[in-house]
């Protein structure tokens, strides 16, 4: 607009068609313009999240570089961790993160599968929205807030009534009482993955509940036309239909466990080393680091041994949602949130 | 699955029966299906019975430190009635300056996934966005303690608000590309009919329709970043002094929780406690007005 004005107002002489093809031409102009700058911001800000990844994946791995060379191959397969002699190995946090999640898992997604199974095919739809949000919120519940109600509820729980019963029952037991070995303290690998379960278990359902409800009505109709009851239908028909789906939700509930903080880091127990028993204090990858960041200063062999951790964390999270994405991907499904 | 006693009935008595045949399948299938159903409703239920016992213990340890002082008095030494103020206006400035960061890059990639993406520069982005909702935010704290916190020599809640920006992005970005997809094609083509430019469609047009989703997608983000501590252990670090210096060490309601919770002072603890029922009630009331007021479910 202004353009028009200045070249009316300054060349007052020249022919009308002349302004005209000046002004189409100036506002094309500007459109372009307008219209480029607009599609360089935004692929701009698409790139920068790409980047994002990469820089952190390049931040981890050369933060960790010192610890891979002083320690070489020996640094995954030692679980000595030593701020003394500074001879740090990966082994432990890396046997915790998994076994923790692994509980974590066997507790949650049957959990998660009944929920969803209730929650789409037989509760009625106002009740089923309550819970769903309900459930949902559970979601919402920071981390932290896991870890003090794990510790002031759930690891009293532990030590005074389900340790003692186990060790009561299966202490002599030949092979299980290794499992449930140990003082009763109530922290440990066990506690970690109870409470990894109750946080991973409201995204595990949302994403069942997504898969299930995109079922195309008539098959499950077909089913109960057939005489099937609810229980076959979902055990034969809608089970079948979106397996990899319902595996994708599983693993990416495994990824999410894995990276999970501060609730783990008040229950675990922080101790560093591998046993059998499941009520033994232990350590994650990322409690370790949220233990042991305070006392390691910029620059020393710890923190690099640290963010070699993290690496390795970060690695084995990106394959589980790498995977759970691919196999979420292969039925058309959104993940939930 | 047949039996011979089964094929001898009459076939009407089953169409109309059904499941009710007193044969020992029938009983069987009843059995499954009875089972299946008590399972998944205590299954639900455990999930509420978390979610209840999580609140009934918030509000039962936290109640009993909601007093002015709490929200007047910065955190203080053991037995000299400190409060949370610090902390509080510490996470609101954090989260604050992330969503100011976070939020507008979020909603750029969305646009630029819904509306200029093609091919596999935008499957990928798509992809490492993705992945980066659902990654570990102790890495992400990780990541800006060495990207910003070693460079610059120090702490501080510009660091903080960085670490919690990465992790609003991606919910951001998700819930702006997912909301401007919905957007009717007709729209679109009535905008660009009138003469309008592609990106004054965009914004004008199409963003200003799917206004109240890609507000949604901000408050989720809000509540996601309000209750972050790993991240923030290695960024802001936390201050038991009152402090509103971005460049500076800032406090923050989760770590100053994590920080007391494990203390050995009962004062410490209860504004622990007071602390989190401060931070679950938030979070949780700005969820359920996302999903209740905006009528999304799921998610």
């Amino acid at each position: 607009m202004n353009g028009i004005a200045r070249t009316a107002g300054t060349v007052p002489g020249k022919p009308p068609e002349s302004t005209e093809a000046q002004e189409t031409m100036l506002g094309a102009g500007s459109r372009l313009n307008g219209d480029s700058i607009f599609r360089w911001l935004v692929t701009t800000a698409g790139i920068g999240v790409l980047l994002l990844l990469g820089g952190i994946i390049l931040v981890m791995i050369s933060g960790g570089m010192k610890a891979f060379e002083t320690f070489g191959p020996s640094f995954f397969t030692t679980s000595i961790w030593n701020p003394v002699t500074q001879h740090f190995g990966a082994l432990a946090p890396v046997f915790g993160t998994i076994v923790t999640s692994l509980i974590g898992l066997v507790v949650a997604v049957p959990l998660a599968f009944g929920a969803a199974f209730w929650l789409t095919q037989m509760a009625p739809a106002r009740i089923s929205f309550a819970v769903g949000m309900a459930v949902q919120l559970l979601a919402a519940v920071p981390s932290i807030i896991f870890g003090m109600w794990g510790f002031f509820v759930i690891v009293p729980l532990i030590a005074r009534y389900v340790q003692p019963t186990l060790h009561h029952w299966f202490g002599h037991v030949p092979v299980v009482d290794a499992l449930v070995a140990g003082a009763p303290f109530g922290t440990g690998l066990m506690t970690g993955g109870l409470i990894l379960a109750v946080m991973i278990m409201p995204f595990v359902t949302a994403v069942m509940c997504d898969v299930f409800t995109s079922i195309p009505a008539v098959l499950k109709e077909s089913g109960f036309g057939l005489g099937a009851t609810r229980w076959e239908v979902m055990r034969n028909v809608i089970l079948p239909w979106s397996r990899s789906a319902v595996v994708g939700s599983v693993v990416l509930g495994m990824g999410r466990a894995m990276g999970e903080t501060m609730a783990v880091t008040f229950v675990i127990g922080n101790a560093n080393k591998i046993g059998w028993s499941l009520f033994a204090p232990g350590n994650t990858i990322a409690s370790l680091i949220a233990l042991e960041f305070p006392e390691s200063p910029a620059g020393s062999v710890k923190l690099s041994a640290l963010m070699a951790l993290g690496a390795i964390l970060m690695a084995m999270s990106f394959v589980a949602l790498a995977i759970s994405r691919v196999l979420l991907g292969v039925s058309g499904k959104k993940e939930g949130r | 699955m047949t039996r011979p006693n089964e094929t001898h009935r009459p076939s009407q008595a089953v169409a109309v029966d059904g499941w009710k045949v007193n044969s020992s399948l029938a009983m069987r299938r009843r059995l499954m299906d009875r089972l299946a159903t008590v399972l998944s409703i205590s299954a639900t239920a455990v999930a509420l019975i978390a979610l209840g016992s999580i609140l009934f213990t918030l509000i039962i340890r936290g109640a009993g430190g909601l007093s002015l002082i709490t929200f007047t008095h910065s955190t203080a030494s053991p037995g000299l009635n400190g409060g949370l103020a610090n902390a509080i206006v510490g996470s609101l400035i954090q989260t604050a300056v992330s969503i100011l960061i976070g939020a507008p890059i979020g909603m750029m990639c969305g646009i630029y996934l819904a509306d200029y993406g093609r091919g596999w520069m935008a499957s990928t982005t798509r992809f490492v966005s993705d992945m980066l909702l659902s990654a570990p935010s102790i890495l992400i704290g990780l990541f800006i303690y060495e990207l910003v916190v070693v460079p610059t020599g120090q702490f501080s809640g510009l660091a903080g608000s960085l670490a919690l920006a990465i992790l609003a992005l991606p919910i951001v970005v998700r819930t702006t590309e997912d909301m401007l997809r919905l957007v009717p094609v007709s729209l679109r083509e009535a905008g660009i009919g009138l003469g309008a430019s592609k990106w004054r469609v965009i914004l004008f047009i199409c963003l200003r329709a799917a206004r109240t989703g890609v507000l949604t997608g901000v408050l989720l983000a809000v509540a996601r970043v309000a209750g972050e501590t790993a991240p923030l252990l290695f960024t802001s670090l936390g201050n038991l002094d009152w402090s509103v210096s971005l460049t500076r060490p800032m406090a923050s309601l989760p770590v100053t929780i994590y920080q007391y919770a494990g203390s050995a002072f009962d004062d410490w603890v209860q504004l622990a406690w007071t602390g989190a029922l401060l931070v679950t009630v938030g979070v949780l009331i700005i969820n359920i007005l996302v999903r209740v007021g905006f009528g999304r479910k799921g998610a």
